[in-house]
Formats: C-alpha cells, sequence, structure tokens
C-alpha cells in the first residue's frame, strides 16, 4: 500500500486520483501505524516550509516517517514535500528540515536574475542525469509543472535532474530509498502521471 | 526556460459550460468536465474554471464538477467565481482547485487575500481584475464587470500583489469578446508594477493574438481565452520559432 502522508497541507485531493488514474491504490492518512505498514510513502506540501515543517513535526508523523526511511522503504516528497527532506531552510528564517537528504533550501531569487518572475509558475522543460528511478519512463526535456519561490542546494551527486530557469535549478533529487521532485507531477499530466507510475514501481 | 502558457477558461453556469460576449449574450456550448479532459489531451498549460452560478445549489453542482474534473485531468486547476471569503477558499481546494482566484471578494474584504496567502501560500492566491477605460484611467469593476468601483486599476492590482497575490489574471473588459486582440496598452502598465507571472485575458480572437501578445509584452506570463478555443476556430498550440510553448 502507498500511503499519503496528511498533516494538514497540500491538495490531496488531486494527488489521490492521479494514483488512481494510474491504477495503483493509495490511502491518505494521518496514523502512525499506517505509515509503519506502508511499502512506499508520499510526502506532500505546499506554501511555506515554517509552517509545513511545524506541523509535520507536532503531528507525530515525522518519526514513523524517519523511521521507515531507515527501513529503505521508497519515499517521495512533492515540492515542499521535497524541500523537507533536506537538513533545513531559510525560507522566512531557519528552519530545521527532516534530514534525510543533506543539503538546504533558499530563494531562488538569489541565483536568478532579477528581471525574471517569483514565483517561478509553469511549464519547464528537464534535463534528466538518470533514467532510472523516478525517470525511468520519461524522456529527455519532458516538460513538467513548477510553482515555487525556494528551490534545494546539495551535492550534485543527489541531484537527478534540473530545470533551466535563469539559473540551473535542482528539481529532482535522489538519496537511495529517498526521492523528491520538487515540481508537481500530479499536476503535469501525462509525463507527471510516468514520473508517478515509475515511483510506484521502484 | 519556462514555457508561456495557454490557458482555456471556462465559464460554469448550472453545470454547462457557458460563453459570455461582453459579459452579457450567453450560449451554451459544452459539459465542463468533457471540454476540460479535451483541452487537456489537446495541450491546454492550465484550465481555468468560473463559478458564475447565482443560488447554492448552482454552487453545489460546480463543486461537484470541479471535484469530477480534478479527477481526470491532471493539470493545473484555478477556480474562480463567488470567493469571498477563507471558507471558499476551503471549499473549492477540497475539490482539487490548485489556484483560487478572488476579484469582488477582495474588493468587498480588503483581508480576503493576506488571509488567504497566509493559510494557502501566494501560489495559491490569484487576483482576477475586470479593468475598464474610464475617462483617462483604468477602473476595477466588480459582479462580472456590472459594477464600476471607481477604483484605480494599477495601483490596485499592486496592492493585491503586495498583499500576497501570487499571479494576475488581467481581464479587459474593453477587449473582452472584441476579438481584436489582447489590451495590450493594459497589460503594458500592469506588467511595470508587479513582479509575479500576469494572465492576458479578453480579446483572442485568433492564434495571432498570442503570438502578438507573447512578442510585444515578453513579461506576459500566460494568455488566456474562452469562446476561440470552445468553438474550434484556433489549435492550442502556438507554433512561432521565438516563442517558447509546451509540445
Amino acid at each position: 500500500m502507498i500511503a499519503i502522508i496528511n498533516y494538514g497541507v497540500g491538495n490531496l485531493f488531486s494527488l489521490q486520483s492521479s494514483f488512481k488514474a494510474i491504477n495503483f491504490d493509495v490511502v491518505i492518512t494521518s496514523n502512525p501505524d499506517e505509515i509503519l505498514k506502508a511499502d512506499k510513502i508520499i510526502l506532500p506540501g505546499v506554501g511555506a516550509f515554517g509552517d509545513a515543517a511545524e506541523k509535520l513535526f507536532s503531528s507525530g508523523l515525522a518519526e514513523p516517517l524517519i523511521e521507515q526511511a531507515h527501513n529503505k522503504i521508497p519515499i517521495l516528497g512533492i515540492c515542499v514535500g521535497m524541500q523537507l527532506l533536506f537538513t533545513k531552510s531559510f525560507e522566512f528564517g531557519e528552519h530545521k528540515g527532516l534530514n534525510l537528504i543533506p543539503g538546504y533550501v533558499d530563494a531562488i531569487a538569489k541565483i536568478i536574475p532579477s528581471d525574471l518572475k517569483i514565483p517561478q509558475i509553469g511549464w519547464n522543460a528537464l534535463d534528466i542525469k538518470k533514467f532510472d528511478g523516478v525517470f525511468k519512463n520519461s524522456k529527455q526535456g519532458d516538460f513538467v509543472y513548477f510553482v515555487h519561490s525556494y528551490s534545494a542546494f546539495c551535492d550534485e551527486k543527489y541531484i537527478t535532474s534540473t530545470t533551466e530557469y535563469g539559473a540551473k535549478i535542482t528539481a529532482s533529487v535522489q538519496h537511495e530509498n529517498i526521492f523528491g521532485v520538487q515540481f508537481h507531477p500530479e499536476k503535469s499530466g501525462d509525463v507527471g502521471l510516468n514520473i508517478l507510475k515509475a515511483f510506484c514501481e521502484v | 526556460m519556462i514555457t508561456k502558457r495557454i490557458i482555456p477558461c471556462l465559464d460554469v453556469r448550472n453545470g454547462r459550460v457557458v460563453k459570455g460576449v461582453n459579459f452579457k449574450e450567453l450560449n451554451d456550448v459544452n459539459s465542463p468536465v468533457e471540454l476540460a479532459k479535451f483541452y487537456s489531451d489537446n495541450g491546454a498549460d492550465e484550465l481555468v474554471f468560473y463559478d458564475i452560478t447565482a443560488s447554492s445549489d448552482g454552487r453545489k453542482i460546480f463543486t461537484d464538477i470541479l471535484r469530477e474534473t480534478a479527477q481526470n485531468v491532471f493539470i493545473p486547476l484555478t477556480v474562480g467565481g463567488g470567493i469571498s471569503s477563507v471558507k471558499d477558499f476551503e471549499r473549492v481546494l477540497g475539490c482539487g482547485a490548485d489556484k483560487v482566484s478572488v476579484n469582488t471578494g477582495a474588493i468587498n474584504n480588503p483581508s480576503l487575500i493576506p488571509e488567504a496567502a497566509k493559510l494557502y501560500g501566494s501560489q495559491c492566491v490569484v487576483i482576477s481584475a475586470d479593468i475598464k477605460r474610464v475617462g483617462n484611467q483604468f477602473n476595477i469593476f466588480a459582479r462580472g464587470g456590472r459594477d464600476d468601483t471607481g477604483i484605480e486599476a494599477i495601483e490596485w492590482v499592486k496592492k493585491c500583489v503586495g498583499n500576497g497575490a501570487g499571479e494576475v489574471v488581467v481581464n479587459s473588459i474593453d477587449t473582452d469578446g472584441v476579438k481584436k486582440g489582447f489590451d495590450l496598452e493594459l497589460l503594458e502598465k500592469i506588467c511595470a508594477v508587479v513582479n509575479v507571472p500576469v494572465i492576458a485575458s479578453g480579446g483572442a480572437g485568433c492564434i495571432e493574438d498570442f503570438i502578438t501578445l507573447f512578442k510585444k509584452i515578453p513579461d506576459v506570463s500566460a494568455g488566456l481565452a474562452a469562446s476561440i478555443f470552445h468553438f474550434g476556430e484556433v489549435k492550442i498550440y502556438v507554433k512561432d520559432n521565438n516563442i517558447l510553448v509546451r509540445l
């Protein structure tokens, strides 16, 4: 069973619908036992990092999630859910993340030209480094939907794809069984469904 | 680089898609779910659903349609119409909307945008401004383009963005339904004062109007239209060597 962690953040209805569309059973849950029983876990998230982190840590769901990460259960963080996988974030102050991948989250404004719009909202192409993991069914240059003002900064070895928005922006990461995508696969049409399907088959 | 977005807009009343010309004459078009699926399959980058229902029964039908659409269409959905409180945000977000656009609600309740932005993030809050020339300035109109609020539009849009709106839909009443192209003069003025994505709406009559829009005002992020798509007058794809779109 694939568990979508419900800690009060994110558009879970669309996410659940997208898994139904590719014929995988998912359960939306805020029950720690269900997370411990899951064979795959999705960590969604939108909005500000600090708020999301606070909700996740106070929900009592971070512990079973971290335990499952150590059990080598595949985990996919989406958007702010991906950002939460990192050590910390500098969005409105400094906030601790789950520290499942070494690195930090910071404003894209610090690395892109000032004439570009923030947030980055829209479809951008992926520069995929390796066609395995969540990109098993993908093609170079596939377009996916982004909505974000912050992104992950980490060792290159964790970065599985980037996108060009005035600078190279981290679009996805992987560290062993921990996966993260900055974009929204559940809102990226067939390309996105392919990515979710690949994760389900990891 | 990020692509220019092409966004079909569906005005929904009593469970059907309708399209107003200058916001008045309404013609029945199609089933919203079918039409949304059709657009998504044909390359639409995003969809906007406007609820133009007046009754609470109609509102229930609308959210049912929204839920059914979100179960079948996997591109971003923006929902507007009758959004006057954060409760309304919650109602449509729970049915699969990704972004919520406010217009009259933001005029009547100045705290709506900051409250919603705080709760759901700026990326979720779209200010949809119905704008018309009055004398020698641009004014904000309320209630589907019926009431002149007397509010000067450019400063007002800037203020909404400052309050937390993450995207702006500029809906020109002067060019809407005329099919002679987008309101470039107005769009240029708005783009000069905000740093969030601006979506042009009102006036697209053919695909060249989108090309003109993106060439003349490169700061515009997206073009929105209804009737040209509903009646199959153009294909959704904008093909031009100098404009990057998703194909």
